[in-house]
């Protein structure tokens, strides 16, 4: 019902018969937040209102410096080779995409004139293809004019194999031509709902053609400015020393008005999250640090009287237990958790089900988390269309013990449960980091008052999350019964957080445990729901099947979310950065100011 | 002389390429690889992990990896680092200077500290001042440099608020303040490292003094009527020094491969941190080119100390 009404009401903002505030007004009686109508409006085809962050300078510079500081720093500068978040938030200082994403998740320009949308005939109608408008007048730190060549050609690098860019995934099922020099458009084989992946945020940042037109391929590790980036953001680069220290300098040609603010930027690396959490709260030497995986009392007790305070931004990166389908002690043409096996214990649902209830979120939150968490009982926490309401969780050691003595699974005489022989014995591996093992130990205090024994095992992150074929410890071979680690959602869209657990990604020996569907689930109905969504080009439709794939999984127990993770940065009092759960913490870096 | 150096330079290759071939091996055998970081980015298939391990040559064979390794390095080539795609060479120059800088000032604070205060407590043992000094190096080196470390950073940066400790690389200011800004960020480090190294090491002088001190022949330079101050100087010092040489020259490699805990505290760019942070992202070709440095530098101070022997002590010929 509330779609079709939703429908009209669409269709009226779009005929101008109903204004904007109107419908976000509606919305928000309906219980919608009012970034969520916007959004609703957006993939209902209607153009995104530009909310500008609320930027205060009128004039560029005069901010004096800008001190950034990363616990791991930035080991390379060219944002098609990043490995990780440092080396992207490093590059962005220098190089911009297209356009990038604000805290809401929708599309700010940053190298073009407007944001594709239907009205404004960007966005095709059958969803295959998107034509940017590139902004005139943009000039590369070398005072080159930046055009459609230069994006064409950052396509043309990045997809070939030998360049060895991780950007592959994103530019090489994909075609750009040149319409004219201001003008280039996106061609999928398929109808793509969610187009705003290539040249986008940072995997979207834009290289100058010619400096690196004799780099591509083979020789793509050989080119000078590797180290010495050119591009055409808000701060000329300076200086670089991998893991060490990024310095720029403001850039007086800005394309931007009254931007940037800050005359000098610089990101230093090395330490750990406490002491960058100290420098800029408690004694202010820095400006703002990243990544504080620091327990919230640590920071609650540097906050009192700093000179500084943590900031959160929410996107949809998810801590979560998945259950292995598959039986990882039983050998079947040398591999183990073979797609040919059932898992002993996990199969039977009632277990999964008990498990679900004796995963204590409110204790984790309050104990481990603190603020840089939500309790969820969604694998699909964002954005907020996307987000189930039909799912709920809770913590009861009594329904799990009800559900387990229904099932047949009694208490042995070692306090055990056991079912035809089998003991309901777990084996829980996660990797190593403090507030992994705090949470394992409280699943496992739960878990032995319903009667199940868990085993806990903890592996080093450089070998859990390697795909390294030979080590039998990684996080996509699952020799355990269960395990817990994060993924994170680098854009504000479900296709690939969700496309995971589709049957065709097990992860098999066959595949080199590539395959991203490691709890080896597999289900007729979520692959269907998966298969219509990504084939959906009608907004509401699709986040119906997202919904619904999300519902799948949680009425089966694939996982059991833990938190929902938000990110945590620490700002000095009078910084106002500008951050995204969906992006790096520098995307939108030209907009930072100090409040004086 | 000439010949026992070149004879030594000569058993040192069989050796050196020894220590390549195990570091090498433990290396490649130790799990991880430097894509971990990609694994659960959604962004990125798996196939291109895939794809990059085998570019890198990573699922190559390990003795084939070996002799490629092997011979790139005999000419000259080290290789370049897997996590920031540039040559092991520059990456370690660019650090290098930090850590001669507070490494190397560490170790004459230590010198300076350890040889006046060690001579002296063996001139008059179980004197106040030789139980004072006593007490002090036990204390020194039983307290660990993380601790002294942390220690330091929260008296002097946070509650007194005098230091910073953030090291910075290269400072902005020109002329005499980048000179006292210089000074006032090594303070905390070199203290913490210096005091350390003081510790045992002015025990390893009192021992080795007052071993000296009681031979005959110091009695006789008494007796020829000789002063106290030229007596230990001239003549018990220079033997006792033997052993101390061979310390410090032992000590002289840690200058270049840096101090792994205090870099990482106080944030020096230096060897130690490349090292660690290269270690945990399994960039193997930083780490083999750091440690195999550090072994070469290792068995050239050991025939320095040699011959320094020789030049301390004339008895101790080399043959």
């Amino acid at each position: 019902m509330l779609d079709t009404e939703l429908r009209s009401m669409i269709d009226e903002v779009k005929d101008g018969r109903m204004d904007r505030r109107a419908f976000v007004q509606r919305m928000i009686a309906f219980g919608l937040t009012a970034p969520m109508a916007t959004q609703i409006l957006a993939i209902g085809g209607v153009a995104m209102a530009q909310s500008p962050a609320p930027y205060k300078p009128t004039k560029r510079g005069g901010g004096g410096p800008l001190k950034l500081l990363w616990w791991q720093g930035p080991t390379l500068l060219n944002p098609h080779f990043a490995t990780g978040t440092k080396d992207q938030d490093g590059s962005r200082l220098f190089y911009e995409p297209l356009a990038s994403w604000d805290s809401s998740g929708n599309l700010c320009p940053i190298l073009v004139a407007e944001i594709p949308s239907i009205q404004n005939g960007g966005l095709a109608a059958d969803g295959k293809s998107v034509t940017w408008k590139l902004k005139p007048g943009v000039k590369w730190h070398d005072g080159k004019p930046f055009t459609a060549d230069d994006v064409v050609f950052n396509w043309e690098y990045a997809r070939d194999p030998a360049t060895s860019a991780l950007t592959i995934g994103v530019y090489q099922d994909i075609t750009v031509e040149k319409v004219d020099d201001l003008t280039v458009r996106v061609l999928f084989k398929n109808p793509t709902p969610f187009w705003a992946d290539a040249f986008v945020a940072v995997v979207g940042c834009i290289l100058p053609k010619h400096l690196f037109a004799d780099y591509k391929g083979a020789k793509s590790r050989e080119a000078p400015n590797n180290l010495k980036p050119v591009g055409t953001g808000p701060y000329k680069f300076v200086e670089f020393k991998p893991g060490d220290v990024v310095r720029g300098e403001l850039n007086p040609d800005y394309h931007m008005p009254n931007r940037p603010y800050f005359d000098t930027i610089e990101i230093k690396g090395g330490g750990d999250a406490v002491s960058a959490a100290r420098a800029v709260i408690q004694t202010g030497e820095y400006d703002y640090a990243w990544n504080m995986q620091v327990e919230d009392d640590v920071l609650l007790r540097l906050e009192k009287g700093g000179k500084g305070k943590t900031v959160y931004s929410t996107g949809g990166d998810i801590e979560f237990i998945a259950l292995n389908f598959t039986d990882p002690n039983t050998e079947v043409d040398g591999e183990r958790s073979s797609i040919k096996t059932k898992h002993p214990l996990l199969s039977d649902p009632a277990v999964r089900k008990a498990l679900a209830l004796l995963v204590d979120r409110d204790a984790m939150q309050k104990h481990i988390y603190g603020r840089a968490g939500r309790t969820t009982a969604n694998f699909l926490n964002g954005p907020d269309q996307f987000v189930s309401k039909n799912t709920k969780w809770e913590f009861s050691i009594e329904k799990a013990t009800q559900l387990l003595e229904e099932a047949g699974w009694k208490v042995g005489a070692d306090g055990i449960r056991e079912k035809d022989g089998k003991k309901l014995k777990l084996l829980y591996q996660t990797s190593t980091n403090g507030p992994r093992q705090k949470t394992q130990a409280i699943v496992k205090q739960a878990c032995q008052k319903a009667g199940i024994d868990v085993e806990l095992k903890s592996v080093v992150a450089s070998v859990f999350f390697s795909s390294d074929v030979a080590n039998p410890d990684t996080y996509s071979k699952f020799y355990a019964d269960i395990e817990m680690f994060q993924i994170p959602m680098t854009q504000p869209d479900p296709a690939q957080h969700m496309r995971r657990f589709h049957s065709r990604f097990v992860a098999t020996k066959e595949n080199k445990w590539q395959g991203r569907n490691f709890p080896r689930w597999v289900n007729k109905e979520f692959d269907a729901a998966i298969d219509a969504a990504e084939a959906e080009v009608d907004p509401i439709k699709r986040a119906a099947f997202y919904i619904k794939a999300n519902d799948i999984m949680w009425q089966d127990t694939v996982v059991i979310p833990v938190m929902h993770r938000l990110k945590v940065g620490a700002a000095t009092n009078s910084l106002r950065p500008v951050l995204s759960g969906w992006t790096n913490d520098t995307d939108n870096i030209q907009d930072w100011y100090r409040e004086t | 002389m000439r010949q026992y150096v070149l004879r030594r330079l000569l058993i040192a290759v069989p050796s050196l390429l020894g220590i390549s071939l195990v570091l090498f091996i433990v290396l490649a055998l130790a799990p991880g690889d430097p894509f971990s970081e990609l694994a659960t980015n959604p962004n990125v298939p798996p196939e291109v992990a895939a794809a990059l391990r085998a570019k890198f040559g990573l699922d190559d064979p390990i003795y084939l990896r070996y002799l490629h390794w092997l011979s790139a390095m005999l000419q000259g080539d080290w290789g370049f680092s897997f996590v920031s795609r540039m040559n092991v060479d520059t990456l370690i120059l660019q650090r290098l200077p930090t850590t001669l800088y507070v490494i190397g000032s560490a170790q004459l604070l230590a010198l300076t500290i350890a040889i006046p205060v060690g001579v002296y407590a063996a001139t008059k043992p179980y004197s106040i001042f030789d139980q004072i000094a006593n007490t002090l190096a036990f204390i020194g080196f039983s307290l660990p440099t993380f601790f002294t470390g942390l220690l330091f950073i929260l008296l002097f940066s946070i509650t007194l608020d005098w230091l910073p400790f953030v090291y910075t690389s290269d400072i902005k200011a020109t002329g005499f303040r980048w000179v006292i800004e210089q000074v006032r960020q090594a303070i905390m480090p070199v203290m913490v490292l210096g005091l350390f190294q003081a510790a045992s090491m002015t025990r390893f002088v009192r021992s080795a003094m007052l071993d000296v001190i009681r031979l005959d022949y110091v009695t006789t330079a008494r007796a020829k009527g000789l002063g106290q101050a030229r007596v230990i100087v001239k003549h018990a010092m220079r033997n006792a020094m033997i052993p101390v040489v061979t310390l410090v020259a032992l000590q002289m490699p840690a200058v270049f491969g840096g101090a792994i805990v205090t870099e990482q505290i106080f944030r020096i760019p230096g060897i130690g941190s490349l090292l660690i942070s290269s270690i945990l992202s399994n960039d193997t070709p930083v780490v083999m080119a750091v440690t195999f440095v550090f072994a070469c530098l290792v068995v050239l101070f050991n025939l320095i100390a040699d011959v320094l022997y020789g030049w301390l002590d004339p008895r101790i010929s080399l043959r």
